[in-house]
């Protein structure tokens, strides 16, 4: 069977079962659709949080963006997990305990302040809007790519799917088929990884591969006889350097701007509120803990596996295409050539690929549909100086991979179904928080509040229909600046909601005043920092300019200490909180209130999962 | 001692765990990840320079386990001191 029938049938099976499992999981309550009824078991719900979490970028373009930077792209490796060890200490146990349905809520309530609530639910649709918009263009870039659909037509498709679900189910069915979708996504990811490993070093753990000897096959893969018996890492740095890149194993960015871009990760992940809202689903604090740690441990199971797809593609890559006879080269060139993932122009006219350091040409290909001398699709992008003479765009690195390892088609179909999985989940979780922001927080809690509970969950629904409509919209018609601002969503996590939430739980002397203005100074000066280089002044992004050499992508770390800072110093020439407030803050601290030697009786008798 | 002084004493054990794993958390990504990844660089570990292996594998692992620890350690506090949910 073609790739084509194989992507219909397993897109075809996915599908129904992500709406097959929203029916059974319809959410009828208030409870149901924020919270799941607290009834999710932690390692589902780590399950859960994993493709919450793996977005289209992570599945789709991370390990290309590894395989281009080398040793600097680890800092999305460290930054992206580092986070989850801040929410299983810091977050995720306290606000649980607390037991509301979003995180505006808690920052409003614990700092008495209804305007503390509206900036940080403005923040949050902020926040899950730039994000949003990303996903549903990558779910119709897939359709495009695979099954030669339209992208608007994809992105139509996909918005059908999470109406379907999100509207009906609310976090109830989103829980559910996130964890069908982690298990689809996962499998897409290892199946060709675990293939390439054994292809070129004979060892079936991608992590380990990757540091392992190239096998007798993988040499013969290579072309390159004098490869065997030799570390991949050791064959890949030397091809860096017969070709003028610095070491593949070596990094080239500002220490200090990597330090800043992964505090910025890490602290914007544990700040992020659709990641933690997913710990609300759970019976126990104590399971909110753990499902951290699950969580965790099936993100890793990919990102380990990520920067070794990342060194096997890149040697492969090179290997089968430098110096190579345009005639020669393996038949996964041709195919996406048609797709604009990549191109070659012959500038010596000699018809063999040369590859090498620098840019081949401005700009992203356009093709003149004409064939060029040797069979090659030829472009009319001005060519540049220098002698590399291929574009090839990272993201071919997961997309192409299972051709070039030259795997059964199902799986290049699978790939397909995983690269939808990780980008329909992200959307579903991101849409539940803009849905939750304005029922539960801008209608109920402040518009509102007499609102009665059907009321409300019927804003929830209308919120998430319009949260789907207005996402589908920003994938037809994407923004230019979308690329742009994920640092924002970042940047502005870390620099708004992290200090507030984490100062909250671990200091009861802070007060309103300081939570204010801590957010607003530390909002206020990510935002000034991103919009200057990435809008007012984009000529200017340059290393010399930035302040302390931190790109607008790591400046969200400064924010996060600006606020840091006003909070603390606010606070402490300010009147002091409420009593009721540090008791409250107080009860966040242990997970339940018993006397001594008061027997163990349930508080409140909870379904179990 | 009553409760609440107890209750205190369950608060601070939590706060020095915490300290103290996420000085391990600070060590594996931002010292041998980061700061110091020339120079562990120069040794190798199998096909690995430490420091690039800690950078792309070591750290995430270690994080890994840093929440098992955090876990199995808050769950015997919490029997220890009482506030165990059943």
């Amino acid at each position: 069977m073609s790739i084509t029938t194989w992507t219909w049938i397993l897109i075809g099976i996915t599908f129904s079962i992500y709406i097959l499992v929203a029916i059974r999981a319809r959410a009828v309550s208030t409870g149901a659709f924020y919270a799941a009824d607290r009834t999710i078991h932690p390692i589902l719900n780590g399950m859960a949080t994993g493709a919450d979490w793996m977005s289209a970028a992570s599945f789709i373009s991370m390990a290309g963006l590894i395989s281009f930077m080398g040793r600097d792209g680890s800092m999305y490796l460290m930054g992206w997990t580092g986070g989850y060890v801040l929410l299983a200490m810091l977050l995720a146990p306290y606000l649980r305990k607390y037991g509301k349905y979003t995180v505006p809520e808690f920052i409003g309530d614990r700092y008495y302040s209804q305007s503390a609530r509206i900036i940080s639910l403005l923040c949050a649709i902020f926040v899950s809007f730039t994000y949003v918009a990303g996903q549903m263009r990558g779910v119709g870039v897939v359709f495009s790519r695979f099954l030669n659909v339209p992208i608007n037509t994809g992105v139509v498709i996909g918005m059908c799917i999470v109406f379907f679900y999100a509207v009906l189910g609310g976090m109830k069915g989103v829980t559910y088929t996130q964890v069908a979708q982690y298990c689809v996504l996962i499998v897409a990811y290892m199946i060709p990884a675990i293939y390439i490993s054994i292809m070129l070093t004979g060892n079936p753990i991608p992590a380990l591969g990757f540091g392992s000897t190239i096998s007798p096959g993988g040499a013969e893969i290579l072309q390159d006889s004098s490869a065997q018996g030799k570390y991949l890492l050791d064959v890949l740095n030397g091809i860096h350097k017969d070709l003028g890149f610095s070491e593949y194993t070596s990094g080239v960015r500002p220490k200090i701007d990597i330090f800043f871009i992964v505090v910025a990760l890490m602290v914007g992940t544990a700040g992020l509120p659709h990641v933690i809202i997913r710990f609300f689903t759970v019976p126990k604090i104590r399971d909110a803990r753990a499902s951290a740690g699950w969580a965790l441990i099936f993100i890793v199971l990919l990102y380990t596996a990520a920067p070794a797809v990342a060194a096997f593609a890149r040697t492969n890559f090179i290997k089968t295409v430098h110096n190579i006879q345009y005639k020669d080269a393996p038949q996964w060139f041709q195919s996406w050539e048609s797709t604009g993932l990549i191109a070659w122009v012959d500038k010596n006219n000699d018809g063999i690929i040369q590859y090498g350091p620098g840019k081949a040409f401005v700009g992203k290909p356009k093709y003149t549909g004409h064939v060029g001398h040797f069979g090659q699709a030829t472009v009319t992008n001005v060519a540049l100086a220098g002698a590399n003479e291929l574009y090839v765009d990272r993201d071919i690195i997961v997309l192409a991979n299972p051709e070039i390892a030259r795997l059964p088609n199902w799986i290049i179909a699978l790939v397909a179904a995983g690269g939808l999985a990780a980008a329909l989940s992200t959307a579903a979780g991101l849409l539940l928080v803009i849905s939750s922001s304005i029922s539960h927080d801008l209608m109920k809690g402040v518009l509102m509040p007499s609102m009665s509970e059907k009321g409300e969950l019927l804003w929830a629904r209308c919120g998430a229909a319009g949260a789907v409509v207005v996402a589908g919209l920003l994938g037809i018609f994407p923004p230019g600046f979308v690329a742009q601002v994920v640092a924002f969503a970042f940047g502005l996590a870390a620099a708004s909601f992290f200090p507030a939430i984490i100062m909250g739980i671990f200091n009861k002397k802070t007060n309103v005043y300081g939570a204010m203005s801590g957010m607003i100074a530390g909002i206020g000066f990510t935002a000034f920092y991103i919009i200057y280089f990435k809008f007012i002044n984009p000529g200017a992004n340059h290393p010399e300019n930035w302040w302390f050499g931190i790109s607008p992508e790591g400046i969200g770390t400064v924010g996060m200490l600006i606020n840091f800072t006003l909070l603390i110093v606010v606070s402490k020439f300010t009147p002091e909180p409420p009593q009721e407030i540090q008791e409250l803050v107080d009860k966040l601290r242990y997970p339940v209130e018993r006397k001594r030697g008061e027997t163990k009786v349930s508080t409140k008798a909870r379904s179990p999962y | 001692m009553d409760r609440s002084q107890e209750l205190q004493q369950y608060w601070k054990k939590n706060i020095k765990y915490i300290a103290v794993l996420l000085s391990i958390w600070f060590f594996v990504s931002y010292l041998c990840g980061i700061i110091l990844v020339d120079q562990l660089d120069q040794f190798m570990l199998a096909g690995f320079p430490v420091g690039f292996w800690f950078a792309n594998q070591g750290a995430e692992i270690t994080f890994c386990l840093l929440i098992i620890v955090y876990v199995r350690l808050m769950n015997r506090l919490d029997r220890q001191y009482d506030v165990f949910e059943d």
